[in-house]
This record gives structure tokens, sequence and C-alpha cells, in this order.
């Protein structure tokens, strides 16, 4: 995989910066370089969030993602700010749950989860994330059983071990979908 | 093989701090650097050490002159507006010749400002962290794994040459997560401190830690001596890298996250075929004049990259003399330069000056 750049959006509370730092380790794992950075500020309290994430062969000189490879918008807000940034080529990952307009660029690929919805079906109402991690996993060819439960047990703490099979499962329900 | 762990910028130097023995942190939470008062606050009574949220950071700077007085190794943190509050204990601990490391995780200004990534401290940290002749150690990590060995060696030279070490970072630093090898890290044994406060047990004269000296004599004495010691730094600590400066024309000079961006300029001018490179400073005081002043030679342009209005351009113009043009390229405020805006510069300066492509 040459470095592909992904940007994580949503609203605080959805598990951006949690979706995001799994991708992250997901490619420490395999050898790769990587860089995480969130935004911050007083738009995480309560409204949006997200992370830009790297993950390449070559050392990462700016972690500052402008022009995604991968977008996932878990809100419509986030698919409005972020559509037009997309490389041409790239992907949009879009929670329809919440995203209720299609996505208007034809030069991408657009892969559209009802993972809100999913999720609460699945009795996991808090892994939407998650189920869109999966399918991003899917699509990019890297949903590796042994690879994926190795990076959740570097991003859930010793104590939530519990977490690791629900969150799996929760991307297994994406990969599927 | 070492075993590398994601952390954020903020976190590594937390950690880092501890590794290195530091066992007392006071500070005050500003942001963007929290985190590392959290990590302490977290940490450091499980290890016996000592966290302190204090009232104000000027109340944390003068406990750092406390525990600094009894010679142990001691930290605080804050950001911007929080380091300018901490001036008057930074020109104390000068006077008083202790050692201590401050990190400053910068955010635009002046002011209150705002709570985006910002260079603009420079000048406060290189020339001026508070009244009288005095200068601090001043390090620029540009990835997680630096901050945190930065953090180590800038204890090390603080206690070496009995003075504050400053890291100066930013928001972008402070904030993201990179993979990290904390068992990489080298920690050199403590230097003596014979000076320490720490009780005679009756067997020697009082120690005695004081930057008050009436006598114009006694202080000019302290001043010439202070400063024959900062004549050995910059002869012997300055620290920098280069990056495609063998065969370059043109010189991007940055530090921090303005040269983890200018790198990609940087690598996509050269599949242009603009001979360009980078000195990237990481020691800000000393400045690294030498390689700037080898490269005055060869290069037929410098930029300064910078998240300020222009500060570390004055160095740059200094340690080459003005023997070719240095030009600003700049965002302020919490903005960060693109790596487009770098490449327009870069190409700018290779037209100006004709031959560099």
């Amino acid at each position: 995989m040459s470095t592909k750049q992904f940007l994580f959006s949503g609203f605080g509370g959805q598990g951006i910066l949690f979706a995001g730092k799994f991708v992250a380790y997901k490619g420490l794992m395999a050898g790769k370089n990587v860089s995480w950075l969130p935004s911050y500020g007083p738009e995480m309290r309560g409204g949006t969030a997200s992370c830009g994430v790297i993950v390449g062969d070559e050392a990462v000189g700016s972690p500052i993602v402008s022009t995604p490879d991968v977008l996932v918008a878990m809100n419509l807000p986030s698919l409005d700010k972020y559509e037009s940034s997309v490389a041409p080529g790239g992907i949009i990952f879009v929670d329809s749950t919440l995203v209720t307009r299609p996505v208007n660029r034809t030069d991408v690929t657009v892969y559209a989860l009802p993972a809100t919805q999913m999720a609460s079906d699945n009795g996991t109402p808090t892994l939407a994330n998650m189920i869109l991690v999966g399918k991003i996993l899917e699509a990019l060819g890297e949903f590796d059983e042994e690879g994926v439960r190795a990076a959740l047990g570097k991003v859930i703490s010793a104590k939530r071990a519990d977490m690791l099979d629900v969150n799996f499962n929760a991307m297994k329900l994406g990969a599927n979908y | 093989m070492s075993d590398k762990v994601l952390m954020k910028g903020n976190e590594a130097i937390a950690e880092a701090a501890i590794i290195a023995g530091c066992r007392h942190y006071f500070g005050y939470p500003i942001t963007p650097q929290t985190e590392i008062a959290a990590y302490m606050a977290k940490r450091m009574p499980k290890i016996g050490g000592c966290f302190l949220q204090a009232e104000s950071e000027i109340a944390a700077i003068n406990m750092v002159y406390g525990v600094a007085s009894t010679g142990k190794r001691v930290m605080t943190s804050s950001s911007s507006p929080g380091i300018s509050l901490k001036g008057e204990g930074l020109s104390y601990l000068a006077g008083a010749d202790l050692p201590s490391l401050v990190i400053n995780v910068q955010r635009g200004g002046p002011g209150l400002g705002g709570i985006q990534p910002s260079q603009s401290d420079y000048f406060q940290a290189t020339r001026a962290g508070g009244h009288g002749d005095f200068k601090m150690i001043v390090l620029a990590p540009a990835s997680v794994q630096e901050m945190a060995e930065l953090t180590v060696k800038g204890f090390e030279l603080a206690d070496k040459y009995r003075m504050t070490a400053m890291i100066l970072a930013d928001g972008t630093m402070g904030q993201m997560m990179e993979p990290v090898a904390l068992d990489a890290l080298k920690v050199n044994p403590t230097v003596e401190k014979p000076w320490a406060t720490v009780g005679t047990k009756m067997e020697r004269e009082h120690n005695i830690v004081n930057s008050l000296f009436l006598d114009p004599a006694a202080l000019e004495q302290t001043n010439f001596e202070r400063f024959e010691r900062y004549k050995t730094i910059e002869e012997t600590e300055t620290l920098y890298e280069e990056y495609l400066m063998d065969d370059a024309e043109i010189c991007v000079a940055a530090f921090g996250i303005a040269a983890r961006v200018s790198k990609n300029a940087i690598d996509e001018a050269r599949k242009q075929g603009i001979k360009v490179g980078m000195i990237r400073p990481i020691t800000l005081w000393p400045f690294p004049t030498a390689p700037f002043k080898k490269a005055a030679e060869h290069c037929k342009a410098f930029i300064s990259v910078e998240l300020s209005m222009g500060q570390m351009i004055e160095d740059v113009r200094l340690a080459t003399e003005c023997k070719a043009p240095v030009t600003l390229c700049n965002r302020v405020g919490g903005m960060i330069p693109s790596p487009e805006q770098v490449l327009a510069s870069i190409c700018k300066a290779a037209e100006q000056n004709g031959g560099a492509k």
C-alpha cells in the first residue's frame, strides 16, 4: 500500500478519534509509518470531531490531512464540509442513517452503510464507528482477523478485554455488509 | 527491536520526564498541553512522585524554583500565555543558576490568542524569557519520538549547565500521535550537585540559592561567569538536521511542525527538478549558525518557514551574513502553512534566482 490519508469525521461521542486510532495502530503493527492528528478545541465539546490518519511506507512528513484518500463521514455536516476535499479517485464512507443526502462527487467510490441503525439493531449502539471501520478494511483488502484482533488489543484497555470480541463482531458486521 | 506505542506528543513528554527521573511536576491547565498535566496526575502518585496543580502558572514556576534548589529534576509545562506568566520565575531560576525543564506547547497569540498551533514564542524563548541577561537552552522537537528524546536531553543539559532548558513545541506536536519507542531512550547518570540545599548534616557551610546581589560588582561577576557557560554551550551543544543539503541551491529553514510540512514541499520540488534542501534547527538556542553559514556559500536563496510573522528569519539572516536573500513563508494565528504554499515559495525562489532549476 502506498501512503494513504484518512479523514474521520462526525459528532463528538461517535468514536471518531477511537476509529482513527485503531486504523493507525493497524498500520503500525503492519510495519507502516503512521500519524494521527485530532482536531482539538471548543468544537469538540458536543460539536464536530475529526482526526486525520496517515499510513504509509515512507516516513510521514506533514501529519495534516488536507486531501484525504479516504473520508469517513459519520454525519451530514462532515460530508458537507469535507466532500470536496477528497482526492480524485478516493473513497467516501458515509453513515447513511445520519447522512441523509447522496454524495455528489462522481470521481470517487462511495460506500453508504446505515451504521448507526446496524449498531442499534446489533445491540451495540456505540459501535457504529467500528462497523464503518470494518467496511473500510474490507474495501481496502486489509481485513485479516489476526491483524484486526491484534490492533484491537492495543486500543482496548486490558480492563475492558470483554469488549474485544464485541468490537470485532461489529467490524465483521460492517465488512460483510 | 523496540516495542513502539502510539502516544500523543504531550504524553510522550510526560512519560519521558518520568523515565529521566523527574518526580516533581507543577502545572496549571491550558490547551493544548493539558495532557501533560493529566498524565502526570495519573502516574506520579503511583511512583512516589509529586503532581501538584498549582493555583496559577506563577505559583507553579516558583514551586519549580523550590524543588530545583534541592537538586531534584523538576518540570512545569504550559502554553504561550501561561509561559508569559512564568517569565519572572524563569529569570529568577536563571539568576540563581538552577536547572529546570519548562515545556511550552505554543498556541496562537498575542494575548489570550487562540488554541491552535503556533511558533510565535520563538523570540520569547530565544531572546527574552524574562528580564535580565540570560539564556535558556531551547529544544524544538519535530516528531513525537523527539518530544520524548529531547525531554531527556533537556533535563541532562539543564543539570550540566545549571540553567533552564525549554522544549518549544506547538499544538500539533502536542496533540498528534505517532509511534514512540520509549525503551530506546538513553538516560545518562545524573551529575553531582554540590550546590543543592539538602541539609548540611553539620558537615559543611550552608549552601545558599539566591538571585539577589546588591553589590553590582558581584552581580556583574555572576553575569560574566554565566555567559562563559553560554559560550561553551554555543560551541558544543548545537543540534540540527540537514535534509538533501549536499547539492542544494535553495535552503529551507524550518523547525517543529513547519519542518514536517516543508519536507513534503521539498520532496515535491525535487520531483520538479529544483535543487532544494532543508536545515532544521533542533536547538533554537544555541542556534546552529555554522551549517547556515556553510550553506550560504553554495545556496542562492533561503526560505524561513514559520508559524509566526517572521522570528527565526532574523537568526537565519544573521547566520548567513546576508550573502543570499532570505524570504519568509508563513501562516499565523493558529493557521499552518500548507505544503503547496511552501512549494510555491520554493518555486518562486528558484525562478528569481535563476539556474536553481
